[in-house]
Formats: C-alpha cells, structure tokens, sequence
C-alpha cells in the first residue's frame, strides 16, 4: 500500500498541527457551533507515552477522534493537519480503505466508554475474529491461541471468549476492548480513558502490560485520563486541556512539581489521597460552554489570577523552559497573545455561533 | 423526513436506483386501474401480435394485451408480497418482542415454536398444501399460509435485540424513571427494533413474490388470477417461445426481475440508513 | 428492634454457566451481609476486585436481580417480595440508582430531559413547568441546568456531563438510598471532587444515605462512613472506612492499598522501566 511508506528516522511519531475539529450542527435554521477541538499543536516521539489531562467536557474525546480520523459529522476537522510517520500523507487524505486497515494494523484505538462497543449479541469470541482475524493472518487455531495468551497478560481467563459482553463485569469488558485493540500490536496506541472501570490491583497490572508491549513492540502511546496517579506513573510528558485549548504541556515531573497555569496547578492540589483528610476546593464557576466560549483567555472566568489582558486577548502556547510550554499571561510576560484566528468571522465566538449558515 | 429522503436520493446511488426501479414497477401497477380491458375477458384483441405501437408489449395467444394484462398481474403480485410481508412482521414483532424482554418459560415456549417453523421444509409444504387445497385454493389463502410461515427467523432475530436491550443500563434507568413496561418497550426499545421491521419487510415481500412466481409458474396456485407468475404459467401452456410469441414471456420476467432489483436495492440501502448503529454515527455518536 | 434502613442478609447469587470460569454455578456473591441505619445516613463504601461481585450486589439491593439466597429488606421488607405497581413505585421513589457508566445510562436514540421530566412526573406528580423546575433544582445541585441539558442527546454531552444529569435525575424522587455504582469514574479529578462532596452535602442535609461503590480508594477514604472490601464475591474485610484503609488487615486488602498509584511516585518504576523517548521533550 503506497500510503504507509515507513519512515523510520528519529522524528516524531505523530506530528498536529493547528488542529481544529468542531461540531457543527443546525437546529431549526440556527447554526450552532462546538469548538472542542481549538487550534491544538503537538508532537508525540517514537517510544512516548504521552498523558492528555483535562476537565470533563474539555474536548479531549473530540481531539483523539479527530487524530485517528474516527470523527462522524457532525464533529467536522476545520483546520490543521495531523500526520503519522507510517504514512506517507494526512491521515484526512487517505481513502477509507486504507484507513480501516491502518487503524487495525497500525493505530490501536480504545475508544472512551468502549465497553459499551461490544456487540451485544455476538460472543467475544466472534468479536474477535470479526476485528482482528483478518488482519493477524494466522490459522484460526493458532489465532485463538494468540488471543488467550493476549488475554492472559491482561488477568482474564480465556473464557471470556465464550461469553456474552453483559455476562462479563465492567472491568473485563473493558480489558476485553483493550485486548482487541493491542492484539495487532500497532505502532501507536490511542488509549481515551482506558482503565476506568478496573480495580487498581488489575490497573497496575493492566498499565505494567501496556507499558511492556509498549517497549517490546517500540509503540507511542496517547493516553487520556482524568487519574492523575495514573498520569503520574505512566507519562513521560503530559498535556493538559481546556475548553478545547492545550493550556499547558511539559515532561510529567514537571508538570507535577512546577506547574505554570493556574489550571494545572488546581488539577494537581485537588488529588485525592489516602489519609488525607483536607478538604479539596471545586473550582468556582461552570465549565465553560464551548459553544459561546468566552473571549480571551478561556479559563478567565474561574482563574484566580486573571488580569485585564486575560478578558482580551488568547495567550499562546509558549515555550518557556525546553519542552514546557504554557499558555498563561500570568506564566511569564514572554507569553504573548495568540494571532487572531485566520479566518476573522471567528474571531467573537458569540457571533460566529448565532451565525446562519451558508453554503451548508 | 423529507430531508432524509432527499439526502438519500442524493447521496446513495442504491436508493435512488432502487427507488426508480420500484417506482417503473409501481407505477405499470397502477396503471391497471386505467385498463381498457377486464383482465378476466380474453379474445378481446387480435391473438399472437408482436409488439407494436397498440401494443406496446404485443399480444397473448389468448388474445389479450400483454401491457394491461401485466399491470394487473403486477397489482396482484405486489399486493401479495406486501400483504404477505404486514402479516408475517405482525406476528414476527408480537412473537420476538415477547420472548425477548419476558424471556424465560415465554420465552422457550414461544422459540421452541418459532424454531420448528424455522426448519420447516417450505417449498414441498406449500406444494403440499396446494394439492391438498386444489380448487379452494385462493389468493388470500396462500398469502395467509405465506405469512405464517413466513415470519420465524425474523422473531428470532427481533428477539436477540430485545434480549440486549433488556440488558442494557438505560434500559433500568427507564425504569427507576418510573416509566411502565409497555412504555420501555414502546418507546425505548422501538426504535431498535423498527428498523428490523422495516429492512426485513423489503426483503420478505422479494421472498414471498419470488416464492408464489415460483409455485404459479409450476401451476401450484390459483392460475384463474392474473399476476407475473401465473402470466408465465399460461404463457408456457401455450409454449409462447417455441411458438415465437417470446413477448408473453419476456415482458412479465423482466418486470418481476425488476421488481426484485429494485426491492433488494432498497432495503440495502435502507438497512445502511435504518441501522441504530451506523444512524447514531451519523448523528456523531460515539460507538462504533 | 433497631430500625434497618438496609440490612442485606447473607445474600448469595449464582450464576449458571456453561464454562465461564467453572463448571456449572458460579458465585458472583457468596454470603454478603451489613446494615445500614435508618437513624444514621451513611456513605457506606464498597471496593474491591474487578468481577468481585459489586455491581451484582448492588442490582440485588434495585432489585434488580433476585438473590440466590439469603434476603434483602429495605425498611424491614424483603425487596424480593415487593409487588405491584404502587409497592414498585414506592421502592424505586426510595431507591435510586447511579450506573457505573453515564455513557449507557441514557438510551442514545432519546433526547436526555424525557428522563428527568418522567422522573419528575412519577414520582413527584409534578407536569409541564412544574417538572421542569423540579429537574433544574436537581441540575442545579450537581453545577448543571435545564437549559444545558434540554432536547440535547447523550451523545452530545461529555462523560462528566452525563453523569451529573444520572445524579440529578436520581435525587428527584427525593430519595432515601442511593446506590451509585462507580459514579465518578468517569469525570476529572475536580469533578470527582466536587461529586463525592456532593454525596457528603446529601448525607448531611438530605439524610441520604449511598452505597457507593468505587475504585478510587482516595475518594472512598475521603468521604465514606464504613466500608467492605470484596474479593470473589465474599467481604473480606469491613468496618469504619477511615481505620481499614489506615490500616488494612486481610492480605488482598493489604494488596489493594499498595497497588494504588500514587501521584507523588513520578517515574520511579512501579510499572516496570521507563524508556527514554527518542525524541526530545521540545
Ligand atoms: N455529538 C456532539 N454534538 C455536540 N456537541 C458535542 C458532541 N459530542 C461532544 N460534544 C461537546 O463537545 C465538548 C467536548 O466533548 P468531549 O467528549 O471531547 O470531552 P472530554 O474532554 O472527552 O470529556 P470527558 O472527560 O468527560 O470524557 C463537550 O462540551 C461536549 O458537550
Ligand atoms: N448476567 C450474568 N450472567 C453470568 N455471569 C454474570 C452476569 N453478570 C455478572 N456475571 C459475573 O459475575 C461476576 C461479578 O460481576 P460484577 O459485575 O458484579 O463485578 P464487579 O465487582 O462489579 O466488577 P467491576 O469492578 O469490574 O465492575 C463476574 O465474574 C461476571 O462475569
Ligand atoms: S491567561 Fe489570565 S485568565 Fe488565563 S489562566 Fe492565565 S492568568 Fe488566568
Ligand atoms: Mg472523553
Ligand atoms: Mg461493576
């Protein structure tokens, strides 16, 4: 296949750029618009775990379906390339055969909520065959033989295959879904909020299993979580999102230890822990609506440190220490605001949603 | 809906295929009520005349006008596929729901029963039935025999859905809603199952045309009612090819080969449409 | 005689399965029993393995799924033998449930406010206007409102979302048990936060009481009263939340505390090793 051309030079794996992914959908004439998706940049090297965090709602589901091209109008790419060592092109320009099977062979994908994914009525087993028999090329008896000791890494019985989704717990369903993306041993894994449902003696030992296939098979790895323990001992750098926007990013000890957006620094004091007793203050005020979000700064509504400028202009994302960059005015006075959007009828949200469409 | 058929005219090549050969068939069908000639009477033309401009699909040995004479047939034939196809969906919707969400002793009951008429030998049966019937045979009766054993493999599959749905987390969220079971079923499930109802209907009444131009064509059915297979019956009684008059046969074999294009096109395109799964991501859902 | 609220009594559920895992019964729950006061509103906490049996158990308590054996009273009567509309209707305005995942929680193909409006309706009498502010009061309780959340589908909400209408909607019937199935495992860290704390304000000023099962041993710790920790289908090990976790005694509990991730461990290798990243942090 022309359009997975391997380049194996010591560049990034997945390279964003200026990504924007919206919903855009029309009520009763009304144009209404979702920027969940808003002008993200980013880079993932070969060998990386990259940890995304972020509030609920903060676009992190949208962003990872825009970048493994599994985004359905009405969530729409409206700028930006996204592109993967392994192919030779945007992954938006191949055709749609090519990229089913580059999803299989070379992007694992466990969707968020994916345990709900599984066909009902079909045993796992079938499941299985139905997504990855195909693409293992190996003889059926060999194949299932493969997949148990798969399943075996992740603490399930081979059993499972005989059962039907809802005879199995949440947990394993949701290492069932795990298993069906890695069992190809793709390049990179996209993970969106993997281990949710599982205990954290089987978590520790399902991350232990992702991160040893990872360094056996030299895979990337994306992953979305909201625990930030997780995050914590998995990443090396993590990003964090909000209201559609990567407000900061750098090496996850960094992250951790100096955090430079208002933000991320109230992420990281609200962790729970055990033995601690101290209450945790919410951050004030609602999440921000995406579809009217407010102009400036996106986090002015609810930041402690929100200054004059805030209400005005978008910070951009600026690199302030090698491989940390941050978002913030208040970070250094070396952030400045970020360009006007190219194309100016976006430029006042709160217009730009009520808008009509046209041409649509 | 407008817009849904609009956009699917637009942008699915098989529906609107589908659409126009059904629409060709429908339409010859409804020209029968314009009829100059009962479709009962024969020697009403000249016999054996080849396709001219007064009639355009040419003559029957028995002199009839082929045009009219299959617009009635068609009338007839689609008539039957689609009553075959409501009656056999009613009792295919009543039986798989049932089974499906009481599941159970309801349920094995009711699917040891579907299961029988799922490897029920249909063909010799209806032959069987025929030979049993012979002069009582009509129409309506045969459509009725056809329903009934027409309609198991879809319960079937219309109760394997019910039996996930029952499962599924919304499905007892509804109910600590307070809403009742018929509402859950009604309203909840519905639109899960309606689609089944709708892809299966197309191709239940391709099944039962394709069954009954079969079985008239052998003269197994009331061959006193004109429809596309007993046109095909008298046709060869009259050994139309041998004898040159290939309009006879012709004309009825395409338009029911028509017929089945055009039906199979669109419940293709339909069950694409129709599917929860893939209309939810149209809709931008999350799965699949 | 103390006046139970709950009292859950030996309860067992076997499953009959061809194969999965053993031959013939399997047992998701193996002789579960504890009580929660009817005096004292409680956030009574469940952890434990995945496939345990919690989600099992709490289905018996909806009444959801009978019990094998042994019995489960709500108020002093067998939930199994609750029947009839109203004695239905009762029971279910009285306990309510929060599933584990807001993204099955709503039928996708059904606009999210029918839910809340139905609630309302059944159990509050409540129509038109009416219900409609009863569904804002409970929106607004967990940082939501009805605008937000009316003629929207589920899928056009966030996971986080999602679940803080499956709360709201469970608070309407102004309920006296909830039994809230990993209710924040799905939201962010400040969210979660801001959920749990939430279950505290509805123990103390609704007298509430919650079931609430989790893996966030941190959060369980946090704001539960007591708690059981299960391992295959039986408890073993429960009672005040604060002192099992301090000082957990039964190996697997001992096991399930050190397994938990601590965000003050950066890098140092719980997971096996780090390997350096070609590519330069940039
Ligand atoms: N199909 C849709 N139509 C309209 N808006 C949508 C749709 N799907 C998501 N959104 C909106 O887009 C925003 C981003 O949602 P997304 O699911 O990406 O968030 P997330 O960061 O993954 O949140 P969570 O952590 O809760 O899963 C939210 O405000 C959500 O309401
Ligand atoms: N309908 C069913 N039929 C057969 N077995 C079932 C059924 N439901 C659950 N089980 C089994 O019962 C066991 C307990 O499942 P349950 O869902 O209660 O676990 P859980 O403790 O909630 O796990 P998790 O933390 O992963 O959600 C599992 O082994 C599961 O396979
Ligand atoms: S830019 Fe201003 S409002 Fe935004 S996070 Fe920084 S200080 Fe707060
Ligand atoms: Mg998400
Ligand atoms: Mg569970």
């Amino acid at each position: 296949m022309p359009a997975e051309a391997t380049g194996q030079g010591a560049g990034p794996v997945l390279t964003v750029r200026n990504l924007r992914a919206y919903y855009q959908m029309r009520y009763f004439g009304i144009f209404r618009e979702v920027r969940a998706v808003d002008d993200i940049s980013l880079e993932i090297g070969r060998n990386e775990i990259y940890g995304l965090a972020g509030e609920s709602s903060s676009g992190k589901t949208s962003f990872i379906k825009a970048i493994a091209a599994a985004n359905r109008p009405p969530l729409n790419i409206v700028g930006g390339s996204v592109r993967y060592s392994f192919l030779d092109r945007d992954i938006f320009r191949l055709d749609p055969q090519t990229l089913a099977a580059v999803r299989w062979k070379h992007l694992g994908y466990i969707m968020q909520g994916s345990m709900n994914v599984l066909n009902p009525v079909r045993r796992i087993r079938e499941s299985f065959v139905d997504f990855a028999f195909r693409h293992i090329g190996l003889p059926k008896a060999q194949f299932f033989a493969l997949v148990a000791a798969h399943l075996e890494r992740l603490h399930l019985p081979p059993d499972v295959l005989r059962a039907y989704p809802h005879e199995l717990s949440g947990g394993m369903r949701q290492r069932v879904t795990i298993a069906l993306a890695t069992i190809c041993r793709p390049e990179f894994i996209i993970a969106d909020e993997p281990t949710t449902a599982l205990d954290v003696v089987v978590q520790k030992g399902v991350l232990g299993m992702i991160r040893e296939a990872q360094q056996e098979i030299g895979s990337s790895i994306l992953f979305v979580t909201h625990d930030m323990a997780v995050h914590a001992n998995m990443a090396d750098r993590l990003g964090i999102m909000y209201a559609g926007r990567l407000v900061e990013e750098g090496p996850t000890r960094t992250i951790f230890a100096e955090p430079l957006h208002p933000y991320t620094a109230h992420l990281i004091q609200s962790l729970p822990r055990i033995g601690d007793l101290a209450p945790k203050k919410a951050l004030g005020g609602a999440p921000p609506n995406l579809a009217e979000p407010p102009p400036g700064c996106r986090f002015h509504p609810r930041c402690p440190l929100a200054m004059d400028i805030c209400r005005r202009e978008t910070p951009a994302l600026t690199t302030l220490a090698p491989g940390h960059r941050v978002a913030c005015f208040a970070a250094s006075p070396e952030v400045r605001p970020a360009p006007p959007d190219e194309d100016a009828g976006r430029a006042d949200g709160r217009e730009a949603a009520l808008q009509p469409a046209e041409g649509r | 809906m407008l817009a849904i058929l609009r956009d699917l005219l637009r942008y699915n090549r098989e529906f609107a295929a589908g659409t126009v050969l059904t629409a060709i068939v429908v339409g010859m069908a409804v020209l029968s009520a314009f009829s100059p000639y009962p479709p009962g009477d024969i020697y009403v033309v000249a016999p054996d005349l080849p396709p001219s401009w007064d009639h355009p699909f040419g003559t029957t040995s028995q002199g009839q006008d082929t045009f009219w004479l299959l617009t009635y047939a068609l009338r007839n034939t689609l008539l039957f596929g689609f009553s075959v196809a409501i009656l056999s969906r009613l009792i295919s919707l009543l039986v798989g729901m049932l089974s499906g969400y009481k599941g159970g002793a309801t349920d094995r009951v009711l699917m040891s029963i579907n299961d029988t008429f799922i490897v029920m030998p249909l063909f010799p049966l209806l032959v069987l039935f025929y030979f049993v019937m012979r002069d009582d045979m009509t129409w309506a009766l045969l459509a009725l025999v056809m329903a009934l054993l027409g309609w198991a493999y879809d319960a079937r599959l219309i109760r394997s859905v019910m039996m996930s749905l029952r499962t599924r987390e919304f499905t007892r969220t509804a109910v600590f809603s307070g809403m009742r079971t018929d509402q859950i079923v009604i309203r909840e499930h519905m639109p899960y199952v309606l689609p089944i109802v709708f892809s299966t209907t197309l191709n239940n009444i391709n099944w039962s045309i394709g069954l009954e131009v079969t079985l008239s064509v052998l003269g197994f059915t009331d061959i006193e009612t004109p429809t596309v297979g007993t046109m095909i019956f008298w046709a060869n009684q009259h050994s139309a090819l041998v004898f040159g008059t290939w309009w006879w046969v012709v004309f009825p074999t395409l338009l029911v080969t028509v017929t089945f294009i055009g039906l199979f096109l669109l419940a293709v395109s339909m069950n694409e449409y129709i599917d929860p799964r893939s209309r939810l991501s149209r809709m931008g859902g999350g799965v699949a | 005689m103390s006046a139970d609220l709950l009292s859950v009594e030996r309860v067992t559920k076997v499953y009959a399965r061809g194969g999965l895992f053993g031959r013939g019964a399997f047992r998701a729950v193996d002789g579960v029993s504890f009580a929660l006061d009817a005096d004292r509103p409680e956030i009574f906490a469940i952890v434990g393995e995945s496939g345990s049996g919690k989600t099992t158990l709490s289905r018996m308590i909806l009444n959801l799924v009978a019990p094998t054996a042994g019995a489960i009273r709500f108020r002093g009567q067998d939930v199994a033998h609750i029947r009839g509309g109203r004695a239905r209707s009762a029971f279910m305005g009285a306990v309510q449930p929060i599933f584990q995942n807001p993204f099955e929680a709503f039928n996708p193909l059904k606009r999210i406010d029918r839910y809340l409006l139905m609630t309302a309706r059944r159990f509050r009498g409540a129509r038109g206007q009416e219900a409609e502010r009863l569904a804002d009061d409970a929106l607004r309780k967990v940082g939501l409102s009805f605008a937000e959340v009316r003629g929207r589908f589920p899928h056009e909400l966030s996971g986080g979302q999602l679940q803080r209408v499956a709360i709201a909607r469970a608070l309407i019937p102004g309920p006296a048990l909830l039994v809230a199935d990993e209710p924040v495992s799905m939201v962010d860290a400040s969210l979660r936060m801001a959920i749990v704390s939430l279950f505290r304000a509805l123990r103390d000023d609704l007298r509430v009481s919650i079931i609430y099962i989790t893996h966030d041993l941190a959060t369980a710790y946090y704001i539960s009263d007591r708690i059981i920790i299960m391992q295959k289908g039986k408890v073993v090990e429960s009672g005040d939340a604060r002192a099992v976790l301090d000082n957990p005694q039964h190996p697997y509990s001992i096991l399930l505390k050190e397994s938990v991730l601590s965000p003050d461990t950066i890098g140092e290798g719980i997971l096996g090793k780090r390997p350096p990243a070609t590519v330069d942090a940039r």
